[in-house]
């Protein structure tokens, strides 16, 4: 579903990616660990079109970036810390909004079904101002799977939640990688990552130092696997 | 696969028929026209931007009121550019609100993950900001008439005023949406506008002034005719670089 090959980040004088190998499989839910600064959200940004590759191949659901970014964008979700969502709008607003962006047939339902999904169907005409950060992030799953994409990429889906706020969205991403999405999620969160991931890749100085599978881990547990990847 | 200790997936958890497609890439013009209404929406219910370049605009025009001691033949001479001054930082005040909106909470991202060309973006920002501008310049109007003794109800004085105002927001929110990827977007876009926009204000006070003081038709051409040269080339140019303008 996902490949990367030899991929290479600049921005100027600094590189960030140096030469990056990457697959994932469909249906298969990746978590992508690392330290800060190791070119965690810069890859994600490289396969969610937002930022172009210097060098390398990517090649999302068949399609090659950045020449069939358009296509490859119809299939993405994306979710990030910041919810992109608009302050002023209500709930059922911002998903029109990206309905209409996406070209969804039979919006109205699909808008409705997305808002049970999050469980915000009773706060869809509040605006999205009087929302808490918890029910923002779960507002933003929403917007990113409007348009039921065959591949999720999570930026720090759980920065700046409560507990509670983090429980709720645990459950969420658990339907939408039940839906047989492939999801690739960065995150500093190792015990829900652990949870939730089938696969964990281990991003450090602009590679993958190491990946292993959560049945390899039965063995071990990820903090362990994790310490010693970066020790390496 | 991997750089380093690659380890073999044996895990895979199943992957399930997704179902056919509920995407068809809408139309430039509907998804122009989603982002056009967007903004409305949230304006009209927030008001942040309008009243904002409203009580700005009028604070200029009754400060210039203030300041000139005029009589009718000198108030119909300075009227233009009294009222693009106006409309110019105002304008500004509007552009880099407009934008500050998309970029504060990562909507600008939202926009740019939407399976359509990056230039609907442009155009339906543009629009908005279009109108917006509008909006402020049908209401500073009348005020102006009232306290400068001046009529400005004209059919082709507010044709020169959309043409100027168009090439205004054509620019500007080609400008704004770069300046709004750095720390200093408030001070960088007048920096970088005004003098961008040069052309499109001469051009505007000429032809104002020419129509406002009776100048025969053969004087007011040749801005207009600038007017309009330069509103079709800026909006061309915006076109085709505004993918290179929101690109990593």
């Amino acid at each position: 579903m996902i490949e990367v090959k030899k991929l290479v980040k600049r921005f100027g004088l600094k590189t960030i990616l140096r030469g990056l190998n990457f697959s994932v499989e469909p249906g298969e839910f990746v978590a992508l660990l690392g330290p800060n600064g190791a070119g965690k959200t810069t890859f994600l940004r490289i396969l969610a079109t937002l930022s172009r590759p210097s060098l390398g191949d990517v090649k999302i659901a068949g399609h090659h970036l950045p020449a069939d970014a358009a296509q490859v964008r119809a299939k993405l979700g994306v979710v990030s810390h910041m919810p992109l969502l608009y302050p002023d709008l209500t709930a059922e607003e911002n998903l029109r909004f990206y309905a209409r962006m996406y070209g969804i047939g039979n919006m109205e339902a699909r808008i409705s079904e997305v808002l049970e999904m999050v469980g915000l169907e009773n706060r869809r005409k509040d605006l999205v101002r009087t929302f808490s950060r918890g029910m923002q992030q779960r507002l933003a799953i929403g917007r990113a799977v409007i348009h039921d994409p065959e591949v999720m990429l999570f930026d720090e889906p759980y920065t700046g939640l409560d507990q509670d706020a983090s429980e709720m969205l645990d459950e969420v991403l658990r339907s939408v990688a039940a839906e047989g999405r492939t999801v690739v999620m960065t995150s500093h969160d190792l015990a829900r990552a652990e949870d939730l991931a089938t696969r964990f890749d281990i991003l450090s100085r602009g590679v993958i130092t190491a990946s292993a599978t959560q049945k390899e881990l039965k063995q071990t547990n990820l903090l362990a696997f994790y310490k010693q990847a970066l020790a390496d | 696969m991997m750089d380093k200790k690659t380890a073999t997936i044996d895990s895979r958890p199943q992957t399930m028929n997704r179902p056919s497609s509920i995407v068809h890439r809408p139309s430039f013009v509907k998804a122009t026209l989603a982002i056009v209404q967007k903004d409305l929406s949230a304006e009209f219910r927030s008001f942040e931007l309008i009243s904002a370049m409203l009580v700005f605009s009028l604070l200029v025009i009754i400060i210039f009121n203030f300041a000139l001691e005029l009589d009718i033949k000198v108030r119909e001479s300075v009227t233009s550019g009294v009222l693009w001054t106006t409309f110019a930082f105002a304008g500004t005040l509007g552009l880099n609100r407009s934008m500050s909106v998309e970029k504060d909470r990562g909507c600008m991202d939202g926009l740019l993950l939407a399976p359509v060309d990056r230039s609907v973006i442009y155009f339906g920002k543009a629009i908005s900001n279009l109108i917006f501008m509008l909006i402020v310049e049908v209401i500073v109007l009348p005020v102006y008439s009232m306290l400068y003794n001046v009529n400005l109800f004209r059919l082709d004085l507010l044709g020169v005023i959309l043409l100027g105002s168009i090439g205004y927001a054509a620019v500007g929110t080609l400008l704004s949406t770069m300046s709004a990827q750095t720390r200093t977007r408030e001070v960088l876009l007048p920096i970088l506008l005004f003098p961008v926009a040069m052309p499109v204000l001469l051009a505007s006070v000429k032809a104002c002034n020419g129509l406002l003081t009776g100048a025969e038709f053969s004087e007011v051409l040749t801005p207009l005719n600038l007017l309009i040269v330069y509103d079709v080339i800026f909006i061309a140019i915006a076109f085709m670089v505004f993918d290179f303008v929101v690109e990593e």
